[in-house]
């Protein structure tokens, strides 16, 4: 099995612990990915606000880099559901949809593909707030939405269950969206930065001391809310805390 | 977590809830077993604060100029009592509508079909429109005909204009919102007179509906009770939600009586029978209809259903996605003019049969404007229904005013963080939040979103699509944070801090680090 990592750029910038951790992680399982070296992004910030055709040359490049491998892994849910649902500005060769139809994020990888079924090198003894990125809760289904009636499940929760004494707290909005929305941050800041600060008080209200989520982007957004309102919560990447990382 | 929430009564963490909010029990509208009454009239929960917030006013609607919703909603957030309180309010809706879902085991299975019926009318709407015409003909209706607003709008004063009509009674109307009617008529020397409370509240207030069913749920009680001292002369320092409804029913019910001619609009037009169906809460609809002798009713050729069985799973649908209530108050069928009464129907296109042209928006005709999107939309709740500027405001409104103004509207499809909960509460099935993706594309390959923002996207395409500027630009810690995520952190609006710290940046990036060590995981950033 070839395996690709695929780090997003906000995690290549800002957070390369969690590109770590999620390298760590794989091989702990036995896999090794490669890390092609000529990653960029997804497209993502450009699709999302309807410049597809500007988004076209960065889809281009990362189907190149990532053509050959059975696996594309990601450690971000969002980056994940653009390149899987809307990675459509380039032709749909057959190498795209290849990379299209075998790009994961580490959550679904590690519970659908490998079907893990223990951390046991992971202990994380601490009030966890779990927060799904909208793409990867309703886009690809990490979770099960509140607002549909059917089976509740969650894939993220279901492994942070796996690591010894996670205690998870429940928010009163549990599946709220945090305002984040890629340049929704920028172009709405008022109501974003509000939105933030609900969540991050959410999350302080449930009682928790750390912030988990499969996405980097959501955090980056909440964290800065939380310094700006001088709360003191603390925010990991959840490869993190399946990888055994200390904060 | 998100597993748990099947329903049940949670106490909310206290300060979550407006303080104001929990106060004191307001002794309001309770059943006879002292419960309070659970739907949206028993449950407005009171504020009881003394300090009066002024209001904030909409969107700023200049010509065809794209609407500024984040100036708008900035200034709705900067009023907290009046923020809070819509967003707990509405909250409260969505909550109430998930407890409805969770009490019917076929949910999924009605909007399947709810969005189904919709669908193969709106697919077959001519010959559908053709059979409800010839019907409501057969039981003594005048049916009309609108191409657009303006066709509209004359049509309803041709026929007041007949009966000599002055005064006109009207319950609640989002496509005579659209029209623009309640001006049109009153420049025409026609008395207008809303129905329905939060209307009547408006209309007195000059403001449009700022939610399509709840139409004053952006106001406190300190607010109406302004307006009533203002124009119904109350008492200005009175915020009892009692006695200001009790007060204007006072002053409306005469007007009511003596009206010359009602109007209605319709939830649903029944093809095979030839009637409407007005859905109310509060029976203002059939006062206007059955009040005075002459009874107009618009309706939006969506509106159509093919058979009455139809209704079984519509309305099924309609008050608990709406409110969280099994059902409205009043549901009411017209079949046709009551001995000596005349009833007229007007039929209206205004810009429906465009809309169902459109490829990537035609499914958008299936909504049945029961608001649920607005109530679960976590924008729409901070930034209030009148900050959309427009006549449908919340994710709906979203994909339907462009197809009014393009340029005006061409900003609001960006008014959403694509979270996809529209989507999901619609009972209809209309993929909103796609739809609102798509939009941004329309407008985005028309070159109508905005120089600063193409120019923008354009740069950011342009870096990360070649490795080496993409590294050079993120190469130095200090850079990375100038120029990646230049779309995010360092954009030109320089936004991004007005409500949130900066990142800090690491030492190194992930690649650095990759490049440094091998990829061997030991040695750490």
């Amino acid at each position: 099995m070839r395996v690709a990592l695929f780090v997003p750029c906000y995690v290549d910038a800002f957070e390369p612990e969690v590109g770590i951790a999620a390298l760590q992680l794989l091989r702990r399982f036995g896999i090794d990915p490669e890390y092609p070296f000529d990653q960029t992004c997804c497209g993502q910030p450009m699709v999302n606000s309807g410049c597809h055709e500007e988004a076209a040359a960065t889809e281009s490049l990362f189907v190149r880099n990532f053509a050959e491998y059975d696996y594309v892994v990601a450690p971000s849910g969002s980056c994940t559901h653009q390149v899987r649902c809307h990675m459509t500005a380039i032709p749909q060769t057959d190498e795209v949809r290849h990379v299209r139809e075998n790009t994961y994020d580490i959550v679904e990888f590690l519970h659908d593909v490998l079907k893990v079924d223990g951390f046991p090198w992971a202990e994380f003894p601490h009030r966890v707030s779990y927060h799904d990125n909208c793409n990867a809760l309703r886009g690809i289904g990490h979770s099960s939405a509140s607002e549909l009636r059917g089976e509740r499940y969650s894939k993220p929760l279901d492994l942070l269950r796996m690591v010894k004494g996670v205690e998870l707290v429940e928010k009163s909005r549990p599946d709220e969206c945090c305002g984040f929305g890629g340049t929704f941050s920028v172009f709405e800041p008022a109501v974003s930065a509000k939105m933030g600060h609900d969540k991050v008080r959410d999350h302080m209200q449930a009682g928790a001391e750390y912030v988990v989520s499969a996405d980097s982007s959501c955090m980056l957004h909440q964290k800065g809310c939380a310094s700006r309102l001088g709360v003191p919560l603390k925010f990991l990447h959840i490869a993190q805390v399946l990888n055994g990382d200390r904060a | 977590m998100n597993t748990q929430d099947q329903g049940s009564e949670r106490q909310s963490p206290s300060d979550l809830i407006h303080p104001e909010m929990q106060r004191h029990d307001d002794g309001g509208a309770r059943g006879k077993d002292g419960q309070r009454l659970d739907h949206a009239e028993g449950n407005s929960r009171p504020l009881g604060t003394d300090a009066s917030e002024a209001q904030p006013r909409g969107a700023k609607v200049r010509g065809h100029r794209p609407i500024d919703h984040n100036e708008a909603a900035a200034r709705f957030i900067a009023a907290p009592e009046h923020q809070k309180m819509h967003d707990e309010r509405l909250w409260d809706l969505r909550q109430k509508r998930d407890r409805q879902m969770h009490a019917i085991p076929e949910w999924e299975e009605l909007r399947d079909l709810a969005s189904r019926i919709k669908q193969h009318t709106l697919t077959n709407l001519a010959e559908y429109l053709e059979q409800f015409e010839a019907n409501a003909r057969a039981n003594g209706i005048h049916v009309h005909w609108a191409e657009d607003g303006a066709a509209h709008n004359r049509i309803v004063h041709g026929i007041l204009a007949d009966h000599g009509a002055k005064r006109l009674i009207k319950s609640k109307s989002m496509l005579t919102e659209e029209t623009g009617m309640r001006h049109y008529l009153e420049s025409m020397g026609i008395e207008l007179v809303e129905t329905d409370l939060g209307e009547r509240i408006q209309q007195l207030d000059d403001e449009p509906p700022s939610h399509i069913v709840v139409p004053a749920t952006h106001k406190l009680r300190s607010d109406v009770a302004g307006i009533f001292a203002e124009k119904l002369g109350t008492d200005p320092d009175n915020w009892d939600a009692h006695y200001l409804a009790e007060q204007q029913r006072e002053k409306t019910r005469p007007l009511i009586l003596d009206a010359d001619a009602g109007l209605t609009g319709a939830n649903f037009a029944v093809a095979e029978t030839g009637t409407f169906v007005v859905c109310t809460n509060e029976g203002n609809a059939d006062l206007s209809a059955n009040v005075p002798p002459l009874h107009i009713a618009s309706i939006g050729i969506e509106k159509l259903i093919p058979r009455t069985a139809d209704l079984g799973v519509l309305i099924r649908l309609l008050s608990r996605s709406a409110l969280g209530s099994p059902m409205t108050q009043y549901t009411s069928h017209f079949r046709g003019p009551r001995d000596g009464g005349e009833m007229h129907v007007v039929l209206v296109d205004n810009g429906r049969s465009a809309r169902l042209g459109m490829e990537e928006f035609w499914t958008s005709l299936k909504c049945i404007r029961c608001g649920a999107c607005m109530n679960t939309c976590p924008v729409y709740r901070r930034s209030g229904g009148l900050s959309y500027g427009a006549t449908y405001s919340g994710p709906i409104g979203l994909i339907l005013d462009p197809t009014f103004d393009k340029r005006r509207y061409s900003t609001l499809p960006f008014a959403s963080t694509l979270n996809g909960s529209c989507t999901n509460v619609c009972p209809v099935k209309i993929n909103i939040h796609e739809q609102i993706f798509t939009w941004r594309k329309v407008l985005a390959a028309e070159h109508s979103i905005g120089a600063t923002k193409q120019v923008m996207m354009k740069a950011a395409g342009a870096v990360l699509s070649h490795p080496k500027l993409y590294r050079s630009a993120i190469a130095a810690a200090d850079s990375a944070l100038k120029i990646l995520p230049s779309f995010v952190v360092a954009n030109p609006l320089n936004s991004w801090t007005e409500g949130r710290d900066m990142p800090e940046a690491p030492r190194e990036t992930f690649h650095q680090w990759y490049s440094r060590t091998g990829g061997d995981t030991e040695t750490k950033a």
